[in-house]
């Protein structure tokens, strides 16, 4: 399990970068849907996004689910591609398959890796 | 054999859990006096008495095995070959139920890929749903990926008046509380110039609009235009059309239309009182996420051999919850097979040739009936196998003198449109012989002056 030290992370399994502002879904989350076929990104460049918004959908061939701003911030930039290659979510989730980036973001009340692994390994027993 | 699924002692468990002695005590709401009433039955009969009895009853309804009928409106009296019923009772299909376990419905799921293939050939689409309950839902499901689409941001659906009056009521009734803006379609609307009064209430907040094809009046329109001005404001367009039609008018996927839906009951399912019909609904590749219903795809199992499965059932509303597009998840199952059956039977050139012996008689007879005194076709526009006739009398008491002679007549339109009072809609299909054209036109000329 890919848990970067240098994110920050919800119980709902998104990620969220301090440093550029981009979020997405973990790798983790991405294990459990299994092969991603579609993602949606609904939120839209200028949106204002408040924790729990719906920034994503996204559907694997077993389940759907969505994907909810970790943060509060202005949208500056939406990542169009991931729409065209869904799958990049599966081989990529912290990277390439990025979902939404915003400014002005405060990630104080997010989970660092360490706690955010402590809760991933809970759920696995 | 019981079907009562729970042992007495499971049931027993079950009270005790939600506090209550017996089964009784929870119709206890229920005033006494109206609980277990008597039934005062007549004594049982033999099977041969109730066959009798239930032919008895049966005689007292008019059909079209016995009129000569020019009513359509929505629904149409074709010809339906006898395979059809024949496939249809097959056990297989018809006890079978919803296709989840593909290792046990490859037949099933089969049927519904060709019924789905068939659909987006003759619709010039790229991809069809299993099916809806029928040809106004399927019209209400539409609206409900247009909405969805914009994410309730554009909240104005266009509905043209010449689309079917109870698809217009059906989508009213589905959208509720949606906030969705259904327009177009007042009382007042034009209904001489078709869909080009629509064009300019086309707007940055209009969502989709809605045309027939033929429209309800059986007028043919190329909707290219009309189209390109929807999707140059960023809107959809939905055709709902007649399959028939389609088999010899330029599709609507041609067009450019964006969602191709109608009412599939003209392919080989009778008309039976009102139903069970068949919605078809089809799609471009790009709305697929955001269509209701359920979708077969054909696939490889791990030997490498063609199988088929529901596809994209993630978007069903039993793993989608409350973020589902629509609550319809299921199929007109039998009814699908039976028009798949329907197309494979007739083939491209029969049912072009259903669709030609439609189209010349229902010509035949509006130039006769338009040669009547004191009759006349209400629209110049080309029309299909429906057009509208102007009347000299009110078109309930025409159709009573119809109806003495045993012929069926044609659609009251006054009842929609106040505008077309003593209009009467006719429809004429493959099975209206040259004679029974010439015996309503005659009786017609007849009943002109009261």
């Amino acid at each position: 399990m890919n848990i970067p030290a240098t994110l920050k992370y919800t119980k709902s399994d998104e990620w969220f970068d301090p440093v550029s502002g981009k979020m997405g879904l973990t790798d983790y989350a991405q294990s459990q849907l299994s092969d991603i076929v579609f993602v949606e990104i609904v939120a839209a460049v200028g949106d204002t996004l408040t924790p729990g918004k719906t920034i994503a959908s996204v559907e694997s061939v077993k389940a759907a689910a969505e994907s909810y701003a970790p943060v509060s911030g202005k949208v500056v930039a939406v990542n169009e591609a991931l729409s065209g290659n869904p799958e990049v979510l599966n081989s990529d989730p912290f990277g390439a398959a990025w979902m939404v980036q915003v400014e002005g973001a405060d990630s104080s009340g997010l989970l660092d890796a360490a706690a955010y692994a402590t809760y991933c390994e809970e759920r696995a027993h | 054999m019981t079907y009562i699924p729970t042992s007495p002692a499971e049931r027993e468990a079950m009270l005790e859990v939600i506090g209550v002695k017996t089964i009784e005590d929870l119709f206890k709401d229920v005033p006494a006096r109206h609980r277990f009433p008597d039934l005062t039955l007549p004594p049982a009969v033999t099977e041969m008495e109730a066959a009798v009895d239930l032919g008895e009853l049966a005689s007292g309804n008019e059909t079209t095995r016995d009129l000569v009928c020019f009513l359509g409106a929505g629904a149409y009296n074709h010809y339906i070959p006898s395979v059809v019923d024949h496939i249809l009772r097959r056990g297989e299909f018809y006890t079978a139920y919803t296709p989840y376990q593909p290792e046990v419905s490859q037949g099933t799921l089969q049927s519904i890929f060709e019924y789905q293939s068939l659909i987006t050939a003759l619709t010039g689409m790229e991809v069809s749903n299993a099916s809806h309950y029928d040809g106004a839902t399927a019209v209400a499901e539409a609206a409900n990926l247009a909405y969805a689409q914009f994410r309730g941001k554009r909240t104005k659906v266009l509905l043209s008046p010449a689309v079917n009056p109870q698809y217009r009521q059906v989508l009213r009734t589905y959208t509720q509380g949606m906030g969705l803006e259904l327009a177009g379609d007042d009382p007042q609307a034009d209904l001489q110039s078709g869909a080009e009064m629509l064009r300019t209430q086309i707007d940055a907040n209009t969502a989709l609009v809605v045309v027939q094809y033929p429209d309800f009046f059986g007028r043919i329109y190329d909707y290219s235009e009309l189209i390109t001005e929807a999707h140059a404001q960023g809107a959809l367009v939905c055709v709902a059309a007649n399959p028939t039609a389609l088999a010899l008018l330029k599709t609507p996927g041609e067009m450019g239309a964006d969602i191709v839906v109608g009412e599939g009951q003209p392919l080989g399912i009778p008309l039976s009182f009102g139903g069970p019909y068949l919605g078809f609904f089809t799609t471009r590749r790009q709305y697929v996420h955001k269509m209701a219903g359920r979708l077969v795809g054909e696939t490889e199992d791990n030997r490498g051999q063609r199988a088929y499965v529901l596809t994209l059932t993630a978007r069903e509303q039993h793993i989608k919850r409350e973020r589902a597009t629509s609550n319809i998840c299921s199929n007109q199952g039998l009814m699908a097979l039976a028009s798949a059956v329907y197309l494979a039977a007739l083939g491209k050139s029969g049912l072009r040739q259903v669709a030609e012996l439609c189209y010349h008689k229902a010509h035949y007879a509006a130039d006769q009936l338009s040669r009547l005194p004191g009759y006349g076709l209400c629209f110049a526009s080309p029309y299909f196998h429906e057009f509208s006739l102007c009347c000299p009398r009110p078109v309930a008491e025409l159709n009573q003198h119809l109806l003495d002679h045993g012929i069926l007549g044609g659609y009251d339109l006054g009842q929609d449109y106040p505008a077309l009072k003593d209009h009467m809609l006719i429809a004429v299909t493959e099975m209206n012989t040259r004679e029974e054209i010439d015996a309503l036109v005659e009786i017609l000329g007849e009943a002109s002056h009261g």
